[in-house]
């Protein structure tokens, strides 16, 4: 379960996880749920699924106070909120149509990621600063 | 600091203060060898690749000159036509195979972040020489031995930085290097060309005193430098306005009988009518020896990357 998600995101977590109609296991989906923390949120919920290091790195770029809790047996087994990476690899396009990661060559993009509100992260290629991180997202 | 043998030079920024000190002390040493009065070996048995992939003769011509001056030897080609890059090879590929047939590498590319992507995938030194609208670290380089060679110093000058301040990639790398060097900055631009905020803050947060105008002629009488860059026609959309912006821009003898005796002009060339033909005879006048310091420049940095000298 993935919680602490900014309201609207949900949908962009569910992309991330690659779910779509031919997932095999339940999805729950809870949008613009009252929070204490961050007055709504956004919660989803997947049944028989982990998270490989990458997608949660990806989470973490939109929804950096998201916690991710590991349900076993109804109870929380595993709790741990996420954490901002500093360095973006492979995860996210660069915005400059002129960036040589936009060409055919052999390497994955990589940012350097800053953190604030919303998360900075430039192109360690070409400098270009992403203005909007969750349309980057690969 | 950093060793220099096989080290990649791509961006200004990745140079502190320190070595750029070392090139411009090196490049002085270079200055004779550079003007014919003395011959030098120090790179004989060397080869030098020019993957220019994009033509750009002057910076192309400057780093042969520079590796035929020590003795070493150049190869390369001076645009993509007929060559494997048309065929589809990628940039990978392309250095990996230049990599067995030389030393060192200059790469010329119209994408932003190539030379970095190059760098990655050779052991030899690449020397970034243009990268789209991205970095020219050596162009930025022989802007600052220029002014340190005329002035004896950077620190403490008046440097005015004059013309397109948006657009100009020349104009945002020297200031922030002359920023790193404690210069005062003076920035002069028409309206709606002003260098961008981001730059400007990056100055301010060194210490570096940046003052904002968009009258030339305020600046004269205090400047040290004046760096004159390129207002072009395209930025207007009315033929009109670029006209009456292109005028009040001009420096000629009449704005310059307020300039300091020991003011210079530069100007990374080509020249449109920013700078009147009749300041050339002027010893404000420095821009030819601007363009003549891209070669003691290259050839210090061809010495240091490859760990002689
Ligand atoms: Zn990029």
């Amino acid at each position: 379960m993935i919680d602490h998600i900014p309201a609207g995101m949900a949908l962009k977590v569910l992309k991330i996880l690659g779910i779509d109609e031919a997932v095999s296991s339940t999805v729950t989906v809870a949008m613009h749920v009252p929070s204490k923390a961050m007055s709504w949120k956004d919660i989803v919920k997947v049944e028989d699924r982990e998270l490989s290091p990458r997608e949660v790195d990806k989470i973490a770029l939109i929804a950096p106070k998201a916690s991710v809790n590991v349900i076993r047996n109804y109870n929380v087994a595993e709790k741990h909120v996420v954490r901002l990476p500093d360095r973006a690899v492979g995860i996210l396009r660069c915005g400059n149509p002129n960036c040589i990661t936009n060409l055919r060559e052999p390497v994955e993009t990589d940012f350097f990621v800053k953190p604030g509100e919303p998360p900075r992260a430039a192109c360690r290629y070409c400098d270009r600063v992403v203005e909007d991180i969750p349309a980057a997202i690969v | 600091m950093a060793s220099w043998k096989g080290r990649d030079i791509l961006s200004i920024r990745d140079l502190s203060r320190g070595d750029i000190e070392l090139v411009l002390k090196a490049a002085r040493r270079m200055a004779p060898i550079a003007e014919g009065e003395k011959s030098s070996k120090s790179l004989e048995g060397k080869i030098l690749a020019t993957l220019f992939f994009e033509p750009s003769t002057r910076t192309r011509l400057s780093f042969e000159s520079a590796m035929i001056r020590l003795g070493g030897g150049v190869l390369g080609f001076s645009n993509v036509e007929g060559t494997s890059v048309q065929k589809g090879e990628t940039l990978a590929d392309t250095v990996r195979m230049v990599e067995g047939y030389a030393d060192v590498i200059v790469l010329r590319h119209p994408h932003e972040g190539a030379a970095r992507l190059a760098a990655e995938f050779t052991e030899r030194p690449v020397i970034n020489a243009g990268d789209g609208a991205g970095q020219h670290p050596t162009q930025t380089l022989q802007d600052l031995y220029t002014i340190w060679d005329e002035r004896g110093k950077i620190e403490g000058l008046n440097i005015a930085l004059v013309g397109d301040l948006k657009y100009g990639r020349t104009v945002h790398s020297i200031a922030t290097a002359l920023a790193g060097f404690g210069a005062s900055l003076t920035l002069v631009s028409p309206p709606g060309l002003e260098m961008p905020w981001e730059i400007v803050e990056e100055v301010k947060a060194t210490g570096t005193p940046v003052s904002t105008t968009h009258r030339l002629e305020d600046v004269v009488p205090t400047a040290d430098v004046l760096y004159v860059t390129r207002i072009q026609k395209e930025r207007f959309p009315d033929p009109q306005e670029y006209q009456k912006v292109a005028g009040s821009y001009r420096v000629d003898l009449p704005l310059l009988r307020e300039a300091k005796k020991d003011m210079i002009v530069l100007h990374p060339l080509p020249r449109v009518t920013e700078i009147d033909p009749a300041v050339d005879r002027t010893p404000h006048a420095k821009y030819f020896r601007q363009a003549f310091n891209a070669v003691p420049v290259r050839m210090a940095l061809l010495e240091m990357v490859l760990g002689v000298g």
